[in-house]
């Protein structure tokens, strides 16, 4: 029992990583700009394609192709956001959100016609294979790589927050917008170097994420509803209520399906509900 | 509390007008409805090999109706309205399945089961907004398919719910298999919900319903209960929504868990849209472009279909956002 326990929380918890890579930049954009971007899902789907392909086509080993699939996202995230985003700052919740959901049906549909719609397959160098064993309990290398991947990302993400020139200039403009660029801070630029590694790390998570996951075009549609409820449920502009909240959903997911296979995601949701009518802004919501 | 003085925003040149008269002067019928109206029976005559196309759009666009009154007139963005979709579907269907196949009684107790759940779930929607509305709604959609999901003995699970059989309407009209029964049915609740709505969104309670959705915090200054009309409002709609599952159920005698998905509640949202919120025209419209559309594209390739609704999804958001209505509706006044 412990030791099923004890597998579960792991497992969970690099799920919930996974979820974190894939949600945080959603996060930080939403509290920045207030841009419901539903198509968040999307660039990690197509991080995803960009690691299998440059694989499988290029024969760049894995350690290589997940630098590729957050470079390439960024940059494809800066070219989305300021021909087409940008013009839909101002405009209600409701445009943006069906505008996003009208750019993932697209997304879906040039996936399909690029890649088709099989189940992507990536193939791990023998290092990440296997399991190790610890106390009797085995524990998934590649689980760990993940979670490893994703606190190191952390860090660095609090790191740069907490402590770079950019990180204030990113807190001041999700703090109060108006005032930021009142004082002079050109919050567009922040806002696009933002979006871009925010949109990087959806990518790299999209990659990470092929093992576990599975990578199909309806990958964008899949993930979206798990990193909404991140995003709501960590608050939004939070780091740590990402990381929370990644953790918490990854492992309640992994949980209710393992002890609970009938009714596991009806848990999930009526925690979602419940969290979100006691506390609206979310667990670590400010505004 | 004399009569109320709120003017309406959306006309120009209202100021000057008494609310009252400018309620009476929006409820009367224009030739354009009239014709409208007659048009659709058309697929009676002309085109009886798409009767049940023309059933599925009829039911669909009384769901987006019902997601007009509170998304276009109230302003609550929903994107899990298809639980109370799938709820009047199931509720229709079951006791269909024990025993009870009369259509009329069985579809207003299909309508008044998915009001009474909405009136209920309206309590917990007024409590939140932006984005922890989105999530409640999404949340609460999610939340009924994985209940119904998971009520196998009641529901059939994912299997879908078999063994519906309904009587004639009226103990007279079988529902035939080219859709002569199905759609006259249809189409007629559809009208009457659609003269009930009319009345309703042209009437003092429509004009606060829009004024809630201009500014929620101004309605409270003029002492308005914002929070009541809300419920109310979400309420009428879920029966609605309620009613157009009931629909489906009894025309096509199966009800499955599609009905409840996100897709459904998406789609719907998509529709509205496309047609234009708070016109109640525009909810039929764009479910009609919408439901051809796929039928044609679909039957080309799905993905093209994706595709296609995917960009003039874009499109309609950034050139046209009030919808194809709204759009035409700025053409004719810019003639004007």
């Amino acid at each position: 029992m412990i030791s099923q326990l004890t597998i579960v929380l792991f497992d969970g918890f690099a799920f919930g990583m996974l979820l974190f890579l894939l949600s945080v930049g959603l996060s930080v954009t939403l509290g920045m700009m207030n841009f419901i971007n539903l198509a968040h899902g999307a660039f990690g789907m197509f991080g995803g394609y960009v690691a299998v392909t440059a694989m499988r086509q290029l024969g760049l080993p894995f350690l290589a192709a997940l630098p590729l699939a957050f470079i390439s996202m960024a940059l494809l995230s800066v070219i989305i956001e300021r021909t087409l985003f940008r013009r839909l700052y101002g405009a209600g919740e409701l445009n943006q959100v069906l505008f996003t959901i009208g750019l993932v049906f697209v997304a879906a549909a040039v996936a399909t016609f690029t890649f088709g719609t099989v189940q992507q397959v990536i193939i791990l160098p023998d290092w990440l294979r296997g399991s190790v064993e610890l106390g009797g309990i085995r524990f998934g290398v590649y689980r760990s790589f993940i979670i490893l991947v994703a606190l190191l990302v952390t860090a660095f993400l609090v790191f740069g927050l907490e402590r770079t020139r950019l990180g204030a200039q990113i807190r001041a403009a999700v703090d109060n917008q108006r005032m930021a660029q009142g004082l002079g801070l050109d919050v567009e630029r922040v806002f696009a170097i933002t979006f871009a590694l925010g949109s990087g790390l959806a990518g790299l998570g999209g990659a990470l994420a092929v093992e576990v996951v599975g990578l199909s075009p309806s990958f964008g549609f899949q993930m979206l509803v798990y990193v909404l409820i991140v995003v709501s449920v960590g608050g939004l502009g939070s780091i740590t209520g990402s990381f929370v909240g990644a953790a918490l959903l990854g492992i309640g997911d992994v949980a209710g399906k393992y002890f609970w296979p009938e009714i596991g995601s009806f848990l999930i949701y009526l925690l979602l509900v419940a969290i979100l009518l006691v506390r609206p802004l979310g667990l670590f919501g400010k505004r | 509390m004399t009569t109320p003085v709120t003017t309406p925003m959306t006309t120009p040149g209202a100021a000057q007008v008494e609310p009252r008269d400018w309620l009476r002067r929006r409820s009367r019928w224009s030739p354009f409805e009239i014709v409208f109206w007659l048009a659709a029976l058309l697929p009676f005559l002309v085109l009886p090999t798409y009767l049940p196309l023309a059933n599925q759009v009829a039911i669909a666009a009384l769901f987006a109706l019902s997601v007009d009154l509170i998304l276009g007139y109230a302003g609550i963005v929903t994107l899990g309205h298809a639980m109370f979709f799938g709820l009047g579907a199931y509720f229709a269907g079951v006791i269909s399945v024990r025993g009870w196949g009369e259509p009329i009684t069985g579809l207003l107790a299909a309508g008044l089961f998915a009001g009474i759940i909405g009136f209920i779930v309206s309590f917990l929607i007024t409590r939140v907004q932006h984005l922890a509305l989105i999530m409640v709604t999404l949340g609460l959609g999610f939340l009924t398919y994985e209940l119904a999901n998971a009520m196998h003995w009641l529901t059939g699970g994912t299997d879908g719910l078999r063994g519906i059989s309904t009587w004639p309407v009226l103990g007279q009209f079988r529902f035939d298999m080219w859709g002569y029964t199905a759609y006259a049915y249809s189409l007629a609740v559809l009208f009457i919900c659609f003269l009930l709505s009319r009345r309703l969104v042209n009437s003092a309670f429509g004009l606060a319903l829009r004024g809630i959705r201009e500014n929620v915090k101004r309605m409270p200054a003029i002492g308005a209960d914002h929070k009541k009309h809300l419920r109310l409002v979400y309420a009428i709609s879920a029966a609605i929504a309620g009613l157009a599952g009931g629909l489906l159920a009894q025309t096509t005698n199966t009800v499955a868990l599609d009905s409840l998905s996100f897709e459904r509640s998406a789609d719907v949202v998509v529709m509205l849209i496309l047609g234009g919120t708070g016109r109640l025209y525009g909810a039929i419209l764009g479910t009609i472009i919408f439901l051809v559309a796929r039928d044609q594209l679909a039957g080309i390739n799905p993905q093209y279909w994706y595709f296609g609704i995917g960009l003039l999804l874009m499109l309609v958001v950034l050139f046209m956002p009030k919808g194809i209505l709204g759009f035409l509706a700025r053409l004719v006044e810019r003639r004007n």
